[in-house]
């Protein structure tokens, strides 16, 4: 528990806007920043000028660019927090804004807490007192909703998976310990015995785990599907007879910039959000053309797209301007109008559609409607979206929790492999330990000293 | 009837580890000191194992002699077997453990008693404390003399309304038959303090003649000896040593241990007090580990002169003959004879967290309370705590601060920081796994940490002084020098590179960059180190540590800092926790309770909650403004 280590946050409202904003606050935000920061000029963050901005990309760890943005510096004490301060103006968008802001993390930054920020500038004197209670309120709500709430929000199942990884650890730590502690038992108890093969197969499912962390923002908040097609090739109908059929609501999302019409569809307990264009009139060429771009933002959000074809119309022309755009994305492609007869010779469809799941029905007429659904829900459960044993991960804060467990346990090994001694290995064994308790809610240090005693027979 | 027999600076209650550190402490800070013990002949007596040292304890004893106290300086000269454990892991748990002439021990302490000025010695019971406007103002014996005091340290050890139990036998004494203490634990009950029952046990001992040590495995101690103490040289204290052996319990013990249970007070329910896990009995361990074959039995030596060996391992209150044919169920042990019998053995001791960090009571101000007495197990950890009570007590009648050791100065300070921050449900002992900033806190360096406070209490001569200072330059010197010594691709250094199977250079590097590597030592380099200067052992030694573990070390330095940070802000003494908006309950209460000096403190209680501490950081700093404003 720290107050005045590194944090980092989005500070702009998600999914709005051109741009978003990453603030980070704290001593260590300058170096931190510098680590994924190459600037146009070449120069160190370190060497700049307080109060200053700076072009350039923001770059991972393995050396490719996540994005182009600025750097806004600004030193202790003139800021917010009165803590040296950097904000990243980054590309707007969610997906390249949370990727910068999980590179920030993973070079020492903490996520911030809500109220951090202001909890800051009130403690290092910035704001008033007036501010105060606010600030309270803030903390107080956390006080008693935080923990039980970040514990309910988990699956049993994840609870249960990160208990069973950090069970392995304890018993790896315990072992250490004790052969620390009670090196008289080390012929007696066979504790040092070889725990790499342990961690490295800790590891692999660690990083299992991880990759399924962003199918689990998709469950939470609903697979992001959108539904795809020239004009008057069958959008609405399919929207309505999927509706329909499900009796979900059909919400207008308020404060939306778009006009896309976004409803809730649950198949089978997988909630799917799906973003769809049929509401703009498409009778006059102008509002056709806003259509199409429309078309692209929903594209470009989707974590699936159902692309419909007309199937006795054929494909068209604007068809393939369409196909094009939805390249590199999950697609399935419904062959509508499937009543009325295909006119689409079969090696076209070889050609132009062989990237996905292809699906005849008819929304009109209600038909082929229970196959798309299997296939809709499938794409989930049987972890075509990354979801690996229905485990998954559904917030950010899961994620950089789970982020610091694995580079703990990632210099565990690497200390092995130099042939660092057990007390050096224990410190990374704790962290990672403990990065995965915060994932689940506790972290005790009691726990080490009674799994001692429980699992190994010490003592005069 | 009462009558005044003397006026004292400091009442040391007690004459066992804690008592004794304790009253040479205040002593040697020029303070009048009366050290009451219930025997002159127990003085600094070792009723349980006969040991000093190992995993953590060893780091207690080594951070007591930077700090001034005697425990390291005595069993230097009284061990009878000395080893370094853990020189196979890493320099951290690296720790010493020394084998004991008890009597010795006993003796040998019993005479730097004698020898310190300002320091009497008398064999008395305490059964009273006098205490006027929340002050102690002097303690009273069962006789009825009354020697004020204006400081008075609690060291009572396991002699507190204590009785020992071996099967359906119970004793109302102290350890080996010694008279136990029975009218102070109702003094102190009305003075306030709450009192709870502890309990632990002992092996039986038995007769050397008896035990066929051919059947056993020897165990030796270390050809080189490092003494516990900072001031004593190898040769200052090299002598002969004697071995301890090992062997096995067996399914035959097993059995006799089950077919008896019913009859051990602990499973019988006679035994009300709570006994420690990592000191179970025999009876514990077969019942708890059913499936283990066998158990390991270490006899150890209890003195050069005399044939009575400890049996580690074998703690038992199961009845007499029940001890003695389990003992004799045991590989070499088949004709063994019990010198004496083993015991559990309860006692009253006192909550710690009624405790400041200085060891005084938070409702009766110059009353401290040190050892056993605490709800701590082990002469270590009373050792330790009855230093600190001791230097804290004469800094108390002196009108000045105490010295606190906070957890990232010594295993002392993560010690005393959990009995009174987390209090104990159990014996308390110190473990190298509660420390958190274990690789900082090392036995090799405890004089680095803990001469300056040890120094300013007034506990180290000047002369050692300057020779810490002078130890303490080298250290540095030498790390800058290797910082500045290149070594180049030349012949010798690829040959020195080739011998040690380490990656040759491919082109210059700093000297304290290539010794990082951890198949290399500073010997390997003499010959290309021109400049290099004559050091002692122990000083490269720690510049060796400080090079090869310097990541991890400055990762733990590093959250040091952010530690002391926490430690630093200080919570006020009248802060009315009920009067600070949104703590939840649960906070409320233990904050009331144990009523922690700084933020960081709070932060370790259990039950108070990261968001409570953000309350509590925002109330102080609103509380600040308020009244800056109101000035």
């Amino acid at each position: 528990m720290l107050f005045d280590d590194t944090i980092a946050a989005i500070s702009t409202p998600i999914g709005v806007g051109g741009i978003g904003i990453i603030r980070i606050s704290g001593s260590d935000t300058i170096s931190i920043v510098d680590k994924v920061f190459r600037a146009a000029n070449k120069k160190s963050l370190l060497n700049i000028p307080s109060h200053t901005i700076t072009y350039g990309h923001i770059v991972n760890a393995a050396g490719n660019v996540l994005d182009e943005v600025l750097v806004m510096l600004m030193r202790a004490p003139k800021t917010f927090t009165r803590e040296d301060v950097i904000e990243i103006n980054c590309h707007g968008g969610p997906v390249p804004l949370n990727a910068v802001l999980m590179e920030v993390i993973k070079a020492g930054a903490r996520l911030a807490d809500q109220g951090d920020f202001t909890k800051r500038a009130f403690l290092n004197g910035r704001i008033d007192l007036a501010q105060v209670e606010a600030i309270m309120d803030i903390i107080e709500s956390k006080t008693e909703l935080s923990l039980a709430q970040a514990v309910e929000q988990l699956e049993g199942k994840l609870s249960r998976q990160i208990k069973a990884y950090q069970d392995i650890l304890l018993q790896i730590i315990a072992r250490i310990e004790v052969s620390i502690d009670y090196p008289e038992y080390d012929m007696d108890e066979p504790i040092t015995s070889d725990f790499q093969q342990e961690l490295s197969d800790l590891l692999e499912n660690l990083n299992l785990l991880l990759e399924t962390a962003d199918t689990g923002k998709m469950i939470r908040e609903g697979v992001k599907t959108a539904i795809i097609g020239r004009p008057n090739v069958g959008k609405s109908s399919l929207l309505n007879a999927l509706l329909e059929e499900n009796k979900a609501i059909v919400t207008d999302i308020p404060g939306t910039t778009r006009d896309v019409v976004e409803a809730y569809l649950n198949i089978e307990g997988v909630p799917f959000l799906l973003l769809d264009t049929a509401g703009i009139r498409e009778t006059e060429d102008i509002v056709e053309k806003i259509g199409v771009e429309r078309s692209k933002t929903s594209i470009e959000e989707a974590d699936l797209v159902l692309f419909l074809i007309d199937t006795h119309a054929g494909i068209t022309d604007q068809d393939i301007e369409l196909l094009d755009q939805v390249r590199g994305k999950k697609v399935f492609y419904i062959l509508n109008k499937a009543d009325l007869g295909s006119v689409i010779p079969q090696e076209i469809i070889e050609s132009y559609l062989s990237n996905g799941e292809i699906i005849s029905l008819s929304a009109k007429q209600h038909e082929g409607l229970p196959l798309l659904k299997q296939v809709m829900k499938n794409f989930i459960a049987e972890g075509k979206g990354k979801v690996s044993g229905g485990v998954t991960l559904s917030n950010r804060r899961q994620k950089e929790s789970l982020i610091n467990a694995i580079t703990s346990l990632e210099k565990v090994i690497e200390a092995i492999t130099i042939g660092l001694p057990e007390d050096c290995l224990a410190i990374d064994l704790h962290d990672s330990y403990g990065h995965l308790g915060m994932i689940v809610g506790e972290a005790l240090k009691d726990e080490i000293i009674s799994e001692l005693f429980s699992r190994f027979c010490l003592g005069k | 009837m009462t009558y005044i027999a003397d006026q004292v600076d400091v009442a040391v209650i007690g004459g066992g580890h804690a008592g004794c550190e304790a009253a040479l402490a205040a002593a040697r800070m020029g303070k009048k000191t009366a050290l009451f013990t219930m025997s002159l002949d127990s003085i600094a007596m070792m009723p349980c194992n006969p040991n000093v040292g190992g995993t953590s304890k060893g780091h207690l004893v080594r951070e007591i002699d930077a700090l001034g106290g005697e425990m390291g300086k005595n069993i230097d000269r009284t061990y009878i077997q000395s080893r370094m454990l853990n020189t196979a892991k890493g320099p951290a748990v690296h720790s010493l453990r020394a084998q004991a002439d008890k009597l010795k021990y006993t003796s040998t302490m019993k005479r730097i008693l004698e020898k310190t000025e300002n320091l009497s010695i008398k064999q008395q019971e305490i059964v009273n404390i006098l205490v006027e406007d929340n002050k102690v103002t002097g303690v009273v014996t069962n006789r009825g003399a009354v020697y004020g005091c204006k400081a008075a340290i609690l060291a009572g050890g396991t002699y507190i309304r204590s009785r020992c139990l071996t099967g359906d036998s119970i004793e109302y004494t102290g350890p080996n038959g010694l008279k136990s203490s029975n009218e102070l634990s109702e003094a102190l009950k009305k003075l306030g303090i709450e009192l709870r029952r502890f309990k632990t046990g002992t092996p039986a001992r038995v007769d050397a003649r008896t035990v066929d040590f051919d059947q056993m495995e020897p165990q030796h101690g270390d050809e080189i000896i490092v003494p516990f103490s900072f001031e004593h040289t190898e040769e200052d204290i090299k002598r002969e040593q004697f071995p301890c052996y090992l062997t096995y319990t067996n399914e035959k013990t097993h059995q006799i241990i089950r077919d008896n249970l019913h009859r051990s007070p602990l499973y019988a329910g006679v035994i009300e007090g709570t006994g420690p896990r990592y000191c179970p009995s025999i009876e514990d361990k077969v019942v708890r580990f059913a499936d283990k074959e066998r158990h390991q039995i270490f006899l150890e030596p209890e003195g050069e002169n005399t044939t009575e060996m400890y049996v580690q391992g074998m703690s038992s209150s199961l009845p007499e003959e029940v001890q003695l044919a389990m003992l004799r169920s045991i590989k070499g042990l088949e004709n063994v004879d019990v010198m004496r019998t083993g015991y559990a053995i309860e006692y009253d001791c006192i909550d710690p967290l009624q405790l400041k960090h200085s060891l005084e009571f938070k409702i009766i101000e110059g009353f401290f309370s040190a050892g056993q007495m605490n709800g701590s197990s082990g002469y270590e950890e009373a050792a330790a705590q009855g230093l600190v009570a001791g230097i804290n007590a004469a800094l108390k009648v002196s009108g000045k601060e105490p010295i606190i050791i906070d957890r990232s100065e010594g295993y002392i300070g993560v010690l005393i920081d959990d009995l009174v921050t987390k209090g104990t449900k159990e014996p308390y002992r110190m473990m190298t796994s509660r420390a958190e900033y274990r690789l900082l806190l090392r036995q090799d360096n405890a004089d680095l940490r803990l001469t300056e406070k040890g120094y300013a209490a007034g506990l180290i001569s000047e002369e050692r002084y300057q020779k810490f200072i002078e130890k303490r330059q080298s250290i540095d010197a030498e790390l800058n020098r290797l910082k500045n010594v290149y070594v180049g691709t030349s012949e010798k250094v690829q040959q020195i590179l080739e011998v040690k199977n380490s990656t040759l250079l491919r082109s210059g590097i700093a000297l304290s960059e290539l010794l990082k590597r951890p198949e290399l030592e500073y010997e390997d380099f003499e010959e290309v180190d021109e400049t290099r200067p004559d050091l002692s052992n122990d000083i490269i030694h720690q510049v060796m540590i400080e090079l090869k573990y310097e990541g991890y070390i400055s990762r733990q330095l590093k959250q040091v800092e952010q530690f002391k940070k926490l430690e630093r802000k200080l919570l006020p003494e009248d802060i009315d926790y009920d009067d600070v908006y949104s703590l939840r309950l649960e906070a409320k209460q233990k904050l009331k309770q144990i009523k922690p000096i700084s933020i960081g403190q709070a932060s370790r209680i259990s039950g108070v909650s990261p968001a409570d501490i953000s309350v509590l950081l925002v109330y102080l700093e609103q509380r600040r403004r308020t009244k800056k404003e109101e000035e």
